[in-house]
């Protein structure tokens, strides 16, 4: 352990820690450009000199240079200073002045940095470099002729998208970063580059000359576009939602997020439902109405009926479940993407191994799941595992360009009984490894025969001592089947009311029977409201205080950042209120007698931000599998839910990620 | 300089392919395992020759250049993304990424070789050329660049011909030497004006002669 003194105070940190990071630990502020904490260190930028004793007597670059023992570390002497003016003044050089035209104006590496050690006036008075700006896509901006080359962009995409794209062409002055032939970047990572760029160079396209970031209102919050629950920052202007940004968490999404959940926003102001309506029996035209008449309606038919059903979407809130659940009863179902599989012990749903403890992995089994779609965060981890450790990835079912290479086994559950008996090259991989764990897609649970596929993989867990990860789509899922949303057997063919919390699933709305009275509460008119006879208006995501649980079984809260729009409210208010109405009140009337309602029953809900660990016991279906292959539920990353349906940003995206595809196939040929 | 690079131009090929493999496999053997990739300077300039070959029989005539296909083809055999070979290949000068003339005139005016007048070879250059720095003849023969310097000071002004330094130019010198290639004469390479290597112009001297005198 290496001992040393930065700025007279002495510090003892682990070998190999830069002597940035140590000057970090002791809250000694080094400026850096090129530097990332995770990506790796190029000590290109030169901003983050020190001085060093002993030692030549000449700066140091403090992010490249590991502690060693007796150093004395200067972070703030004159010939530091001095120095980092120098290295400003280049910098600025060939910098254009635009600050009040740059989007990154108020939060710019450069523009902090200048103000601490930049000189007040030029001493260059040649004409400036102009690099011609790039085509990355309808996501990026580019102003090119603000880059500095810290090629921070340049490495995540190598290091964490796991797609080198961009590189820094030619040399000297003429540098530049760019993809060199003119295409576009095809990562769904890609919205982080932007957060990468210490510079204006790379902005968002979407939000660009939207907002200053001094006038945005930002909350901390959760993603609900996969079931992951990445950590969020949502930036709002009065009541409208400007952009969202990642937040920190090491064990969910470290500091990234993926392109649907960064850009999907613009999707939160169109198509909104604002208003209740109600299906016209003379037209046949759904007509806008009043609370008070949507709920008679309601009320008039469910006090009627015997046989009624309620299905919980992929993106409702905990609190919301929980209500819908106490107010109907009976006949829940929140599996309404068509899947089947055992849910009656909590390990037989779970992520179990933990987003984090991917990276423990030495050999990863897919079966019948595209991570990169269908979890772009738990990809990216897979990808970071393989770099770091050349974990071995075996997949079963469809092939895709997962970032890193794969061994391909086979398409079916075939492939699965082999494995069992210990058939195959990828088995004595299994058996060799000690810590395997196997991911399962939504593709492997969407058949009749899924259960009997669950049992085969817990078969397959069970043999290598393997973790056993189910790798859900949908933000609700694992709250839906932690509080028992779910039945056994229901046909959903002989409901006469059917309430759909937010299911716009085609899955599930084609088995509803056409004479079915249909209650469609959800924020945006997609396929669940056309086919609705009445209509309640709820909240989005960003639009209520909600609990999430992600797949691996981490409570997380999502907090409201704006308010819904027109005469929309809280998921669970609304139900709350039509209880009144049936004569059965629930027994809560605010958010926080809810949740103690919910922590009763559940205690796990109470522990926000941690995880409880599931107990293993025996689970899924009997009977014998099918021969036929296991497909991805995906098969557009960009448009999966009604918020990304209803987004033009992702509209675009799509339209280019086909034309990529297209090229891409033209080439192969 | 800023390398010309145009991607759908005329001139690029839809497919490169090395004539001789085998030469390939021996290149990428030179390094040690897992290190294959460093094999990509070597193979960018085998492409280069490759190319070079074909256009020296080629009328017009063209020198050695890397066609866009050629870079993807060192990436896949390298299994590098492509990327990282564009970027090898912009870096360097040695590369040529658009087609240049049979015979690359490259001219150095670093201050050593300015200073002994490299302006007057590069002017007589042009003009017996008829070109600009920076273009090629019509007859595909000549391609004149100014370059940074070539490690051959004492020999100053001197230029790169292809593979061949051509030392102790003058004007007269120059315009004789582009009239012998374009004839297809051979010329002797290395310093023009009879004196060996880097010998000193006036003959070997030792420090013994100082202390006598």
């Amino acid at each position: 352990m290496p001992k040393l003194k930065i700025d007279n105070v002495e510090i003892e940190v682990a070998p190999g820690t830069s002597i940035l990071q140590a000057a970090e630990m002791l809250g000694h502020e080094v400026p850096r450009f090129c530097f990332h904490d995770k990506l790796s260190v190029p000590a290109n930028c030169r901003m983050c000199l020190v001085e060093v004793k002993p030692g030549p007597p000449k700066p140091q670059a403090s992010c490249a240079l590991s502690c060693a023992d007796n150093m004395e570390v200067f972070t703030d002497s004159p010939m530091v200073k001095k120095a980092r003016k120098g290295v400003m003044e280049m910098l600025l050089i060939n910098h254009p002045l635009d600050c009040p035209i740059c989007d990154q104006g108020g939060e710019c590496d450069l523009q902090d940095q200048a103000v601490g050690f930049g000189f007040d006036r030029s001493r260059y008075y040649e004409s400036k470099r102009a690099v011609k700006d790039k085509n990355l896509g309808p996501l990026i901006k580019t102003v090119m002729t603000r880059c500095i080359q810290c090629t921070r962009c340049v490495r995540f995409a190598d290091e964490v998208a796991g797609t080198a794209e961009l590189g820094m062409m030619n040399r000297g002055e003429e540098s530049e970063i760019g993809t060199f032939i003119e295409k576009t970047i095809t990562t769904e990572l890609s919205g982080n580059l932007i957060d990468v760029c210490p510079v204006g160079a790379l902005t968002s396209k979407p939000y660009a000359f939207q907002a200053r970031p001094w006038e945005l209102k930002k909350t901390e919050t959760i993603d609900v576009h996969d079931a992951v629950g990445a950590n969020i920052r949502v930036d709002a202007r009065g009541n409208e939602v400007m952009r969202i940004l990642p937040r920190l968490n090491e064990d969910v999404n470290e500091e990234w997020i993926d392109d649907r959940t960064r850009f999907a926003y613009d999707g939160l102001k169109r198509q909104r439902l604002d208003r209740p309506y109600i299906r016209d029996d003379k037209t046949g035209r759904l007509r806008p109405a009043s609370w008070d008449e949507a709920f008679a309606a309601v009320t008039a038919k469910i006090n009627k009926s015997k046989n009624v059903a309620a299905f919980a979407g992929p993106l409702a809130d905990a609190e919301s479940m929980v209500a819908l659940k106490d107010l109907i009863g009976t006949n829940l179902e929140c599996r309404t993407d068509g899947t089947q599989y055992d849910v009656s012990s909590r390990a037989g749903y779970l992520f179990n191994s933990t987003i984090a403890g991917i990276e423990e992995a030495d050999a990863i089994l897919l079966v019948g799941t595209n991570p990169r779609f269908e979890a772009a965060m738990v990809n990216a981890r897979i990808h970071k595992t393989w770099r770091n450790r050349r974990t071995k990835i075996g997949v079963v079912g469809e092939q895709h360009n997962l970032t890193y290479p794969t061994t391909y086994i086979g398409s079916g559950p075939s492939s699965l009984e082999d494995l069992v008996k210990g058939k195959g090259a990828f088995a004595d991989v299994l058996a060799n490894a000690k810590k395997p764990i196997i991911i399962i897609g939504m593709g492997a649970f969407k058949r009749a025969d899924g259960a009997a596929v669950q049992s085969l993989c817990r078969e397959l867990a069970e043999k290598f001592n393997a973790g056993f990860n189910v790798l859900h789509t949908a933000a609700s899922r694992v709250a839906a089947l932690d509080i028992g949303f779910v039945s056994d057997k229901l046909n959903v063919e002989h409901m006469d009311v059917v309430y759909l919390l937010g299911v716009d699933d085609r899955e599930t709305l084609d088995r509803i029977d056409p004479k079915a009275f249909v209650i469609y509460q959800g924020h945006h008119g997609d396929a669940g409201a056309m086919r609705a006879d009445v209509i309640l208006p709820g909240s989005a995501y960003t639009e209520k205080n909600g609990l999430y649980v992600n797949i691996e079984g981490r409570v997380q809260a999502a907090k409201q950042a704006v308010w819904a729009p027109g005469e929309a409210r809280e998921d669970w208010k609304i139900i709350r209120a039509l209880s009144g109405y049936l004569g059965r009140a629930l027994p809560y009337d605010d958010l926080a007698q809810l949740r103690t309602r919910i922590v009763k029953q559940w205690s796990h809900f109470g522990q926000v931000d941690t995880i409880v660990p599931a107990e293993w016991k025996k689970f899924g279906g009997a009977g014998k599998v099918e021969a036929q292959p296991f497909t991805s539920p995906i098969d557009n990353f960009y448009i999966t839910n009604v918020i990304t349906r209803a987004s033009l940003t992702m509209a675009k995206c799509a339209e280019t990620a086909a034309e990529n595809a297209a090229r891409h196939l033209e080439a192969a040929e | 300089m800023k390398k010309p690079f145009d991607q759908n131009a005329p001139y690029q090929p839809a497919t490169f392919a090395f004539k001789d493999m085998a030469v390939v496999a021996e290149i990428i053997s030179r390094y040690p395992e897992g290190r294959q990739q460093s094999a990509v300077m070597p193979l960018l300039d085998l492409a280069q020759r490759q190319v070079g070959e074909e256009g020296a029989a080629a009328t017009p005539p063209f020198g050695g250049w890397i066609p866009r296909a050629a870079m993807d083809e060192i990436s896949n055999i390298l299994s590098m993304p492509k990327v990282k070979v564009y970027e090898v290949a912009t870096f360097y000068s040695m590369y040529n990424l658009a087609p240049v003339g049979k015979f690359l005139v490259q001219v150095c005016s670093t201050s050593p070789c300015w200073l002994c007048g490299s302006d007057k070879i590069k002017q007589a250059c042009e003009k017996h050329l008829g070109i600009h720095t920076g273009e090629t003849t019509k007859d595909g023969l000549f391609t004149v660049v100014e370059v940074e310097c070539l490690g051959a000071c004492v020999n100053a002004p001197m230029a790169q011909i292809n593979d061949d330094f051509y030392e102790d130019l003058t004007a007269e010198r120059t315009t004789e030497i582009l009239k012998a290639l374009a004839s297809g004469k051979q010329v002797p390479i290395g310093p023009q004006n009879g004196r060996t290597n880097s010998m000193a112009l006036g003959g070997p001297t030792t420090l013994k002669d100082r202390v006598k005198a």
